[in-house]
Protein backbone atom coordinates (compact mmCIF):
# COMPACT_ATOMS: atom_id res chain seq x y z
CA UNK A 1 0.00 0.00 0.00
CA UNK A 2 2.94 2.32 0.39
CA UNK A 3 3.74 2.62 -3.30
CA UNK A 4 0.78 0.88 -4.94
CA UNK A 5 -1.00 4.09 -6.11
CA UNK A 6 2.21 5.35 -7.69
CA UNK A 7 2.72 2.04 -9.48
CA UNK A 8 -0.82 2.40 -10.84
CA UNK A 9 0.08 5.93 -12.00
CA UNK A 10 3.09 4.53 -13.86
CA UNK A 11 0.90 1.84 -15.40
CA UNK A 12 -1.71 4.34 -16.64
CA UNK A 13 1.03 6.58 -18.04
CA UNK A 14 2.68 3.69 -19.83
CA UNK A 15 -0.56 2.36 -21.25
CA UNK A 16 -1.58 5.81 -22.47
CA UNK A 17 1.78 6.40 -24.12
CA UNK A 18 1.58 2.99 -25.78
CA UNK A 19 -1.81 3.97 -27.16
CA UNK A 20 -0.45 7.24 -28.55
CA UNK A 21 2.54 5.60 -30.19
CA UNK A 22 0.70 2.74 -31.84
CA UNK A 23 -2.45 4.58 -32.84
CA UNK A 24 -3.83 4.76 -36.37
CA UNK A 25 -6.39 7.53 -35.92
CA UNK A 26 -5.91 11.04 -34.59
CA UNK A 27 -9.03 11.02 -32.43
CA UNK A 28 -7.92 7.73 -30.85
CA UNK A 29 -4.63 9.45 -30.04
CA UNK A 30 -6.48 12.32 -28.43
CA UNK A 31 -8.41 9.94 -26.20
CA UNK A 32 -5.15 8.25 -25.17
CA UNK A 33 -3.79 11.70 -24.33
CA UNK A 34 -6.76 12.16 -22.01
CA UNK A 35 -5.79 8.91 -20.29
CA UNK A 36 -2.20 10.12 -19.85
CA UNK A 37 -3.44 13.37 -18.32
CA UNK A 38 -5.64 11.48 -15.91
CA UNK A 39 -2.59 9.71 -14.52
CA UNK A 40 -1.27 13.06 -13.31
CA UNK A 41 -4.46 13.70 -11.34
CA UNK A 42 -4.10 10.38 -9.55
CA UNK A 43 -0.46 11.21 -8.80
CA UNK A 44 -1.32 14.63 -7.37
CA UNK A 45 -4.02 13.28 -5.12
CA UNK A 46 -1.87 10.34 -4.09
CA UNK A 47 0.91 12.65 -2.97
CA UNK A 48 -1.39 14.71 -0.79
CA UNK A 49 -3.18 11.88 0.95
CA UNK A 50 -2.86 11.36 4.67
CA UNK A 51 -3.93 8.11 6.31
CA UNK A 52 -7.01 8.42 8.48
CA UNK A 53 -7.74 11.98 7.40
CA UNK A 54 -10.96 13.53 6.14
CA UNK A 55 -11.63 15.87 3.23
CA UNK A 56 -10.51 19.46 3.93
CA UNK A 57 -13.97 20.91 4.48
CA UNK A 58 -14.69 22.18 7.96
CA UNK A 59 -18.33 23.13 7.96
CA UNK A 60 -19.36 20.05 9.89
CA UNK A 61 -16.18 18.84 11.58
CA UNK A 62 -14.06 20.82 14.04
CA UNK A 63 -11.23 22.81 12.54
CA UNK A 64 -8.40 20.72 13.93
CA UNK A 65 -9.51 17.41 12.42
CA UNK A 66 -6.67 15.87 10.44
CA UNK A 67 -7.40 16.55 6.79
CA UNK A 68 -5.71 15.78 3.49
CA UNK A 69 -3.69 18.36 1.65
CA UNK A 70 -5.94 20.96 -0.03
CA UNK A 71 -3.27 22.51 -2.24
CA UNK A 72 -2.90 19.51 -4.55
CA UNK A 73 -6.67 19.22 -4.74
CA UNK A 74 -6.89 22.81 -5.90
CA UNK A 75 -4.29 22.07 -8.59
CA UNK A 76 -6.06 18.92 -9.78
CA UNK A 77 -9.43 20.68 -9.83
CA UNK A 78 -8.48 23.44 -12.22
CA UNK A 79 -6.41 20.95 -14.21
CA UNK A 80 -9.43 18.83 -15.04
CA UNK A 81 -11.44 21.71 -16.45
CA UNK A 82 -8.61 23.21 -18.44
CA UNK A 83 -7.71 19.82 -19.92
CA UNK A 84 -11.14 19.64 -21.49
CA UNK A 85 -10.68 22.96 -23.25
CA UNK A 86 -7.27 21.97 -24.57
CA UNK A 87 -8.72 18.67 -25.79
CA UNK A 88 -11.37 20.66 -27.63
CA UNK A 89 -8.65 22.66 -29.35
CA UNK A 90 -6.91 19.44 -30.37
CA UNK A 91 -10.19 18.10 -31.75
CA UNK A 92 -10.61 21.27 -33.80
CA UNK A 93 -7.13 20.72 -35.23
CA UNK A 94 -8.03 17.12 -36.07
CA UNK A 95 -11.24 18.20 -37.85
CA UNK A 96 -9.35 20.76 -39.95
CA UNK A 97 -6.58 18.25 -40.66
CA UNK A 98 -9.13 15.87 -42.06
CA UNK A 99 -10.46 18.58 -44.32
CA UNK A 100 -7.00 19.52 -45.57
CA UNK A 101 -5.36 16.14 -45.94
CA UNK A 102 -8.29 13.79 -46.23
CA UNK A 103 -6.82 11.28 -43.81
CA UNK A 104 -6.52 11.02 -40.04
CA UNK A 105 -3.88 8.33 -39.90
CA UNK A 106 -0.87 9.81 -38.10
CA UNK A 107 1.52 7.47 -39.85
CA UNK A 108 0.36 8.78 -43.21
CA UNK A 109 0.16 12.41 -42.17
CA UNK A 110 3.88 12.44 -41.52
CA UNK A 111 4.60 11.75 -45.17
CA UNK A 112 2.26 14.37 -46.63
CA UNK A 113 3.89 17.59 -47.68
CA UNK A 114 2.20 20.89 -48.41
CA UNK B 1 4.35 13.37 14.23
CA UNK B 2 1.80 10.91 15.55
CA UNK B 3 1.54 7.44 14.11
CA UNK B 4 -0.50 7.93 10.94
CA UNK B 5 -2.43 4.75 11.52
CA UNK B 6 -4.22 6.16 14.56
CA UNK B 7 -7.16 8.46 14.10
CA UNK B 8 -6.74 11.54 16.25
CA UNK B 9 -10.40 12.52 15.99
CA UNK B 10 -13.28 10.25 15.11
CA UNK B 11 -15.97 12.10 13.16
CA UNK B 12 -19.30 10.72 11.92
CA UNK B 13 -17.85 10.41 8.43
CA UNK B 14 -14.61 8.50 8.79
CA UNK B 15 -14.23 4.88 7.79
CA UNK B 16 -11.75 2.66 9.68
CA UNK B 17 -8.34 2.67 8.06
CA UNK B 18 -8.15 -1.03 7.00
CA UNK B 19 -11.50 -0.78 5.24
CA UNK B 20 -10.36 2.38 3.51
CA UNK B 21 -7.20 0.61 2.37
CA UNK B 22 -9.19 -2.24 0.82
CA UNK B 23 -11.50 0.24 -0.89
CA UNK B 24 -8.63 2.24 -2.29
CA UNK B 25 -6.77 -0.78 -3.60
CA UNK B 26 -9.91 -2.10 -5.29
CA UNK B 27 -10.70 1.16 -7.01
CA UNK B 28 -7.08 1.62 -8.07
CA UNK B 29 -7.06 -1.80 -9.72
CA UNK B 30 -10.34 -0.97 -11.48
CA UNK B 31 -8.91 2.34 -12.71
CA UNK B 32 -5.81 0.61 -14.09
CA UNK B 33 -8.03 -1.91 -15.87
CA UNK B 34 -10.24 0.89 -17.18
CA UNK B 35 -7.26 2.79 -18.60
CA UNK B 36 -6.08 -0.35 -20.38
CA UNK B 37 -9.57 -0.86 -21.78
CA UNK B 38 -9.78 2.70 -23.09
CA UNK B 39 -6.51 2.36 -24.95
CA UNK B 40 -7.14 -1.09 -26.38
CA UNK B 41 -10.56 -0.33 -27.88
CA UNK B 42 -9.91 0.77 -31.46
CA UNK B 43 -13.43 1.42 -32.71
CA UNK B 44 -13.97 5.10 -32.06
CA UNK B 45 -17.56 5.61 -30.85
CA UNK B 46 -17.11 2.62 -28.60
CA UNK B 47 -13.94 4.09 -27.19
CA UNK B 48 -15.79 7.29 -26.30
CA UNK B 49 -18.34 5.36 -24.26
CA UNK B 50 -15.55 3.44 -22.51
CA UNK B 51 -13.91 6.80 -21.78
CA UNK B 52 -17.11 7.95 -20.14
CA UNK B 53 -17.11 4.86 -17.91
CA UNK B 54 -13.43 5.44 -17.12
CA UNK B 55 -14.28 9.01 -16.07
CA UNK B 56 -16.87 7.61 -13.68
CA UNK B 57 -14.30 5.21 -12.19
CA UNK B 58 -11.84 8.05 -11.78
CA UNK B 59 -14.50 10.09 -9.99
CA UNK B 60 -15.03 7.23 -7.53
CA UNK B 61 -11.25 7.04 -7.03
CA UNK B 62 -11.03 10.74 -6.25
CA UNK B 63 -13.89 10.40 -3.79
CA UNK B 64 -12.10 7.57 -2.01
CA UNK B 65 -8.97 9.75 -1.87
CA UNK B 66 -11.04 12.30 0.11
CA UNK B 67 -11.28 14.91 -2.65
CA UNK B 68 -14.96 15.70 -3.33
CA UNK B 69 -14.22 18.85 -5.33
CA UNK B 70 -12.08 17.01 -7.84
CA UNK B 71 -14.77 14.32 -7.99
CA UNK B 72 -17.35 16.88 -9.08
CA UNK B 73 -15.05 18.29 -11.70
CA UNK B 74 -14.06 14.92 -13.11
CA UNK B 75 -17.65 13.71 -13.15
CA UNK B 76 -18.98 16.65 -15.12
CA UNK B 77 -16.00 16.88 -17.44
CA UNK B 78 -14.85 13.33 -17.95
CA UNK B 79 -18.20 11.63 -18.05
CA UNK B 80 -20.29 14.28 -19.79
CA UNK B 81 -18.49 17.14 -21.49
CA UNK B 82 -15.52 15.29 -23.02
CA UNK B 83 -17.55 12.45 -24.58
CA UNK B 84 -19.95 15.06 -25.95
CA UNK B 85 -17.13 16.98 -27.62
CA UNK B 86 -15.57 13.80 -28.96
CA UNK B 87 -18.85 12.53 -30.40
CA UNK B 88 -19.54 15.87 -32.08
CA UNK B 89 -16.11 15.90 -33.68
CA UNK B 90 -16.56 12.27 -34.73
CA UNK B 91 -19.90 13.12 -36.36
CA UNK B 92 -18.19 15.75 -38.43
CA UNK B 93 -15.30 13.46 -39.36
CA UNK B 94 -17.52 10.51 -40.19
CA UNK B 95 -19.68 12.60 -42.50
CA UNK B 96 -16.60 13.72 -44.39
CA UNK B 97 -15.31 10.19 -44.71
CA UNK B 98 -18.44 9.02 -46.46
CA UNK C 1 10.62 2.79 -39.51
CA UNK C 2 7.89 0.22 -39.66
CA UNK C 3 5.15 0.11 -37.04
CA UNK C 4 6.56 -3.06 -35.48
CA UNK C 5 10.00 -1.53 -35.08
CA UNK C 6 8.46 1.62 -33.69
CA UNK C 7 6.64 -0.46 -31.11
CA UNK C 8 9.85 -2.17 -29.94
CA UNK C 9 11.79 1.09 -29.74
CA UNK C 10 8.97 2.59 -27.72
CA UNK C 11 8.86 -0.37 -25.33
CA UNK C 12 12.61 -0.11 -24.77
CA UNK C 13 12.25 3.58 -23.97
CA UNK C 14 9.31 2.89 -21.70
CA UNK C 15 11.32 0.27 -19.80
CA UNK C 16 14.04 2.86 -19.18
CA UNK C 17 11.47 5.41 -18.03
CA UNK C 18 9.84 2.88 -15.72
CA UNK C 19 13.21 2.00 -14.20
CA UNK C 20 13.99 5.64 -13.42
CA UNK C 21 10.47 6.23 -12.12
CA UNK C 22 10.59 3.27 -9.73
CA UNK C 23 14.03 4.34 -8.55
CA UNK C 24 12.62 7.78 -7.79
CA UNK C 25 9.60 6.25 -6.06
CA UNK C 26 11.78 4.45 -3.58
CA UNK C 27 12.80 7.81 -2.11
CA UNK C 28 9.23 8.92 -1.42
CA UNK C 29 7.78 8.80 2.09
CA UNK C 30 5.08 6.46 0.90
CA UNK C 31 1.37 6.77 0.32
CA UNK C 32 -0.40 8.20 3.33
CA UNK C 33 2.65 9.55 5.15
CA UNK C 34 2.18 13.11 4.05
CA UNK C 35 5.33 14.97 5.14
CA UNK C 36 4.99 18.48 3.82
CA UNK C 37 4.21 21.47 6.01
CA UNK C 38 1.81 23.30 3.68
CA UNK C 39 -1.14 20.99 4.13
CA UNK C 40 -0.97 21.23 7.91
CA UNK C 41 -0.50 24.99 7.94
CA UNK C 42 -3.29 25.79 5.50
CA UNK C 43 -5.77 23.45 7.16
CA UNK C 44 -5.10 25.12 10.46
CA UNK C 45 -5.30 28.78 9.47
CA UNK C 46 -7.57 28.94 6.44
CA UNK C 47 -10.91 29.06 8.24
CA UNK C 48 -9.69 31.68 10.68
CA UNK C 49 -8.11 33.84 8.03
CA UNK C 50 -10.74 33.79 5.32
CA UNK C 51 -13.98 32.67 7.03
CA UNK C 52 -14.34 30.07 4.28
CA UNK C 53 -14.96 26.51 5.37
CA UNK C 54 -14.21 25.11 1.93
CA UNK C 55 -10.43 25.19 2.16
CA UNK C 56 -9.85 23.96 -1.40
CA UNK C 57 -11.77 26.89 -2.85
CA UNK C 58 -10.00 29.24 -0.46
CA UNK C 59 -6.69 27.92 -1.78
CA UNK C 60 -7.90 28.24 -5.36
CA UNK C 61 -9.23 31.77 -5.19
CA UNK C 62 -7.27 33.35 -2.37
CA UNK C 63 -4.00 31.74 -1.44
CA UNK C 64 -3.18 30.72 -5.00
CA UNK C 65 -5.47 33.13 -6.81
CA UNK C 66 -2.81 34.19 -9.26
CA UNK C 67 -2.49 30.60 -10.51
CA UNK C 68 -6.23 30.46 -11.05
CA UNK C 69 -6.16 33.64 -13.14
CA UNK C 70 -3.60 31.97 -15.34
CA UNK C 71 -5.63 28.76 -15.68
CA UNK C 72 -8.77 30.67 -16.50
CA UNK C 73 -6.96 32.51 -19.24
CA UNK C 74 -5.69 29.21 -20.62
CA UNK C 75 -9.35 28.26 -20.96
CA UNK C 76 -10.10 31.59 -22.63
CA UNK C 77 -7.26 31.27 -25.13
CA UNK C 78 -8.14 27.66 -25.93
CA UNK C 79 -11.65 28.74 -26.92
CA UNK C 80 -10.29 31.63 -28.97
CA UNK C 81 -7.85 29.26 -30.64
CA UNK C 82 -10.68 26.91 -31.48
CA UNK C 83 -12.66 29.71 -33.07
CA UNK C 84 -9.66 30.63 -35.20
CA UNK C 85 -8.83 27.05 -36.22
CA UNK C 86 -12.41 26.24 -37.14
CA UNK C 87 -12.88 29.26 -39.36
CA UNK C 88 -14.69 28.66 -42.62
CA UNK C 89 -12.32 27.62 -45.36
CA UNK C 90 -12.68 29.31 -48.67
CA UNK C 91 -14.39 26.38 -50.31
CA UNK C 92 -17.01 25.82 -47.65
CA UNK C 93 -20.45 27.15 -47.19
CA UNK C 94 -22.79 26.65 -44.28
CA UNK C 95 -26.07 24.88 -44.68
CA UNK C 96 -28.99 26.90 -43.45
CA UNK C 97 -30.56 24.83 -40.69
CA UNK C 98 -33.95 26.43 -41.19
CA UNK C 99 -34.19 24.94 -44.66
CA UNK C 100 -33.14 21.28 -44.53
CA UNK C 101 -32.41 19.74 -47.88
CA UNK C 102 -33.63 16.46 -49.32
CA UNK C 103 -30.53 14.59 -48.25
CA UNK C 104 -30.05 16.16 -44.81
CA UNK C 105 -32.38 16.96 -41.99
CA UNK C 106 -31.90 17.72 -38.34
CA UNK C 107 -31.72 14.34 -36.62
CA UNK C 108 -34.64 13.91 -34.24
CA UNK C 109 -34.27 12.30 -30.87
CA UNK C 110 -36.51 9.54 -29.58
CA UNK C 111 -39.27 10.46 -27.19
CA UNK C 112 -37.50 8.98 -24.17
CA UNK C 113 -34.38 11.08 -24.77
CA UNK C 114 -36.44 14.19 -25.36
CA UNK C 115 -38.44 13.74 -22.19
CA UNK C 116 -35.43 13.04 -20.00
CA UNK C 117 -33.37 15.88 -21.40
CA UNK C 118 -36.09 18.49 -21.20
CA UNK C 119 -37.10 17.29 -17.73
CA UNK C 120 -33.60 17.68 -16.35
CA UNK C 121 -32.66 20.99 -17.93
CA UNK C 122 -34.24 23.12 -15.21
CA UNK C 123 -32.81 21.20 -12.23
CA UNK C 124 -29.38 21.15 -13.87
CA UNK C 125 -29.40 24.94 -14.19
CA UNK C 126 -30.36 25.29 -10.53
CA UNK C 127 -27.65 22.82 -9.54
CA UNK C 128 -25.02 24.64 -11.57
CA UNK C 129 -25.98 27.99 -10.09
CA UNK C 130 -25.89 26.51 -6.58
CA UNK C 131 -22.47 25.02 -7.20
CA UNK C 132 -21.04 28.24 -8.57
CA UNK C 133 -22.30 30.37 -5.70
CA UNK C 134 -21.30 28.13 -2.78
CA UNK C 135 -17.57 27.90 -3.38
CA UNK C 136 -16.57 28.80 0.12
CA UNK C 137 -18.87 26.50 2.07
CA UNK C 138 -19.15 23.05 0.52
CA UNK C 139 -17.30 21.08 -2.13
CA UNK C 140 -18.28 23.26 -5.05
CA UNK C 141 -16.90 26.21 -6.89
CA UNK C 142 -16.86 28.26 -10.01
CA UNK C 143 -15.26 25.65 -12.24
CA UNK C 144 -17.65 22.83 -11.49
CA UNK C 145 -20.69 25.11 -11.45
CA UNK C 146 -19.78 26.58 -14.80
CA UNK C 147 -19.44 23.19 -16.46
CA UNK C 148 -22.77 22.03 -15.04
CA UNK C 149 -24.42 25.19 -16.38
CA UNK C 150 -22.99 24.51 -19.82
CA UNK C 151 -24.26 20.94 -19.58
CA UNK C 152 -27.80 22.24 -19.30
CA UNK C 153 -27.49 23.85 -22.71
CA UNK C 154 -26.06 20.64 -24.09
CA UNK C 155 -29.15 18.86 -22.80
CA UNK C 156 -31.25 21.13 -24.99
CA UNK C 157 -29.16 20.14 -27.99
CA UNK C 158 -29.38 16.44 -27.10
CA UNK C 159 -33.14 16.65 -26.93
CA UNK C 160 -33.08 17.25 -30.66
CA UNK C 161 -33.97 20.92 -30.34
CA UNK C 162 -31.20 21.99 -32.61
CA UNK C 163 -32.79 25.26 -33.72
CA UNK C 164 -33.70 26.17 -30.14
CA UNK C 165 -30.12 25.50 -29.10
CA UNK C 166 -28.83 27.87 -31.73
CA UNK C 167 -31.36 30.51 -30.83
CA UNK C 168 -30.66 30.55 -27.09
CA UNK C 169 -26.90 30.55 -27.44
CA UNK C 170 -26.09 33.23 -30.00
CA UNK C 171 -22.37 33.47 -30.47
CA UNK C 172 -21.97 37.17 -29.78
CA UNK C 173 -23.93 37.12 -26.53
CA UNK C 174 -22.00 34.11 -25.22
CA UNK C 175 -18.75 35.75 -26.33
CA UNK C 176 -19.65 38.84 -24.31
CA UNK C 177 -20.54 36.75 -21.25
CA UNK C 178 -17.24 34.89 -21.44
CA UNK C 179 -15.29 38.11 -21.77
CA UNK C 180 -17.20 39.59 -18.85
CA UNK C 181 -16.32 36.61 -16.69
CA UNK C 182 -12.63 36.69 -17.51
CA UNK C 183 -12.42 40.47 -17.23
CA UNK C 184 -14.37 40.41 -13.98
CA UNK C 185 -11.84 38.13 -12.36
CA UNK C 186 -8.96 40.32 -13.47
CA UNK C 187 -10.89 43.42 -12.42
CA UNK C 188 -11.41 42.12 -8.88
CA UNK C 189 -7.66 41.79 -8.59
CA UNK C 190 -7.07 45.23 -10.04
CA UNK C 191 -9.57 46.76 -7.63
CA UNK C 192 -7.39 45.50 -4.83
CA UNK C 193 -4.42 47.19 -6.48
CA UNK C 194 -6.40 50.42 -6.77
CA UNK C 195 -7.03 50.26 -3.04
CA UNK C 196 -3.32 50.06 -2.36
CA UNK C 197 -3.24 46.33 -1.57
CA UNK C 198 -1.36 43.62 -3.48
CA UNK C 199 -3.05 42.18 -6.57
CA UNK C 200 -5.99 39.87 -5.74
CA UNK C 201 -5.85 40.53 -2.01
CA UNK C 202 -9.16 39.97 -0.25
CA UNK C 203 -10.53 43.45 0.30
CA UNK C 204 -14.21 42.81 0.93
CA UNK C 205 -15.58 42.20 4.39
CA UNK C 206 -15.09 38.68 5.60
CA UNK C 207 -18.55 38.22 7.07
CA UNK C 208 -19.46 37.16 10.56
CA UNK C 209 -20.05 33.42 10.28
CA UNK C 210 -17.46 31.17 8.67
CA UNK C 211 -19.06 29.25 5.88
CA UNK C 212 -22.09 31.39 5.18
CA UNK C 213 -22.78 32.24 1.57
CA UNK C 214 -22.03 35.92 2.08
CA UNK C 215 -18.78 35.35 3.92
CA UNK C 216 -15.17 35.21 2.79
CA UNK C 217 -15.13 38.37 0.75
CA UNK C 218 -13.77 38.18 -2.73
CA UNK C 219 -13.75 34.37 -2.87
CA UNK C 220 -17.49 34.23 -3.54
CA UNK C 221 -17.27 37.06 -6.05
CA UNK C 222 -14.40 35.48 -7.96
CA UNK C 223 -16.16 32.13 -7.97
CA UNK C 224 -19.20 33.77 -9.56
CA UNK C 225 -17.10 35.28 -12.36
CA UNK C 226 -15.25 32.03 -12.92
CA UNK C 227 -18.57 30.19 -13.17
CA UNK C 228 -19.79 32.61 -15.83
CA UNK C 229 -16.62 32.30 -17.82
CA UNK C 230 -16.39 28.51 -17.74
CA UNK C 231 -20.07 28.09 -18.66
CA UNK C 232 -19.74 30.46 -21.59
CA UNK C 233 -16.48 28.84 -22.71
CA UNK C 234 -17.96 25.36 -22.85
CA UNK C 235 -21.09 26.60 -24.58
CA UNK C 236 -18.90 28.24 -27.21
CA UNK C 237 -16.88 25.08 -27.67
CA UNK C 238 -19.98 22.96 -28.21
CA UNK C 239 -21.48 25.63 -30.46
CA UNK C 240 -18.38 25.67 -32.64
CA UNK C 241 -18.34 21.91 -33.06
CA UNK C 242 -22.09 21.80 -33.74
CA UNK C 243 -21.70 24.46 -36.38
CA UNK C 244 -19.03 22.35 -38.03
CA UNK C 245 -21.61 19.64 -38.66
CA UNK C 246 -23.52 22.18 -40.74
CA UNK C 247 -20.67 23.01 -43.05
CA UNK C 248 -20.54 21.40 -46.41
CA UNK C 249 -17.86 21.48 -49.07
CA UNK C 250 -18.66 23.28 -52.32
CA UNK C 251 -19.33 20.78 -54.99
CA UNK C 252 -20.56 17.79 -53.05
CA UNK C 253 -24.07 17.11 -51.78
Amino acid sequence: MHIFPFVVVAWILGVGLYGIVTSRHLVHQIVCLIVVQSSTYVLLLGVGYRTGAVAPYFFDVPVHTPAVDPVVQALALTDVVVEAAVTALLLALAVQAQKRFGTLDPQELVQLKG
Amino acid sequence: MTDPHLLAVVTPYTIPVPLMDVLQVTVLVLVAAGATAVVLVRDLPRQVIVLSGYGLLLAVLFLVFQAPDVTLSELTIGAVALPMLLLLALAKIRRREK
Amino acid sequence: MSPGQRRWVFLAGLAGLAAFYLWGLSGLPGFGNYPGPYGYIINRIAVAQTNATGVVSAVNFEYRGFDTVGEEFILFIAVAGMAVVLRHLRSERARDPDKPGEDWSIPAATDAVRLTALLFTGPVIVLGWWLASHAQTTPSGGFQGGVVLATSLMLVYLAGEFLLFRRISPADVIDAVEAAGAAGFAAVGLTAVALGLPYLKNFLGLGAVPGAVSSSGTIALISFFVGLEVAAAFTLIVGELVEQTLLVQQGDQ
